[in-house]
């Protein structure tokens, strides 16, 4: 057995099940261009599965994506990740990964404050980004399904997310 | 995308005077504008060619005059005379 550390992030007050997720705008970006957008523009349009991934070029920022690909999710739903690394990075991220999905950018990371998840990361001095969380929204934006990481690293149960995708849209 | 958005798209690249050029001009007859970033590498800019045929930037697309434009002088040019005192619009 590998001593292995997982570190445990704690409790947090975060956005849950049947609240309403707070709206933002920031700019997302796709395989093109970014431009400003909010998060009630994509709800408008049907329901959203958000997520919050660690920033871009960390491991489990591929590794998520990766999954979330190869899942296609992204033919059922319209699916959006939230990290805080910039337009440009997003730009690299969405090609090297073959990405079909969105990334909104949020370097102050305010909007993983304002949902209760953001996390300042050990031995990176001023940096904070948010812990790794999926939230499934309807057309309201009311919280269909959330996960929010406990322990760091964490990865989403999959076939959890999977599931509330098949029971709700 | 919603029903609400500005009727003018201006593509620019961050930090390009002559894109500036073309903002305070908007600003200046105070017209609706959303913006679209690109990348520096002129390789990276399909969707910009794809709308005027080129690859520079500034670009807009009015919706108002169903009217696609590059270059920032002509683009002035065009704002001026559909926008400022005594223009079309």
């Amino acid at each position: 057995m590998v001593d292995f550390e997982v570190v445990d992030l704690g409790e947090t007050e975060h956005v849950d099940e049947g609240d309403t997720a707070p709206d933002f705008t920031r700019p997302l970006v796709n395989a093109e261009y970014w431009e400003d957008a909010s998060l009630s523009d994509l709800t408008d349009e049907g329901p959203v599965l958000l997520v919050f991934y660690t920033m871009d070029g960390a491991f489990p920022a591929t590794y998520v994506w990766n999954e979330i690909r190869d899942r296609g999710w992204g033919d059922r739903l319209t699916v959006v990740g939230v990290s805080i690394s910039t337009p440009y990075e997003h730009e690299t991220l969405i090609e090297e990964r073959g990405m079909d999905y969105r990334l909104f950018s949020d370097p102050s990371n305010a909007v993983a404050r304002e949902y209760g998840i953001d996390h300042d990361l050990d031995g990176m001095t001023g940096i904070s980004e948010p812990r790794p969380s999926v939230f499934l929204l309807d057309e309201d934006r009311t919280v269909e399904y959330a996960w929010v990481a406990t322990e760091w690293p964490e990865f989403p149960d999959y076939d959890e997310v999977e599931d509330a995708i098949e029971a709700n849209v | 995308m919603p029903a609400d958005q500005p009727s003018i798209t201006l593509y620019r690249l961050q930090a390009c005077p002559y894109c500036e050029r073309v903002v305070r001009k908007l600003q200046e007859y105070d017209l609706e504008y959303r913006s679209r970033f690109v990348e520096p590498m002129h390789s990276d800019r399909n969707v910009v060619k794809r709308i005027s045929g080129k690859r520079t930037v500034p670009a807009i697309v009015d919706e108002n005059t169903g009217l696609t434009m590059s270059e920032s002088a002509n683009i002035v040019e065009y704002l001026e005379k559909t926008y400022g005192d005594g223009g079309a619009a």
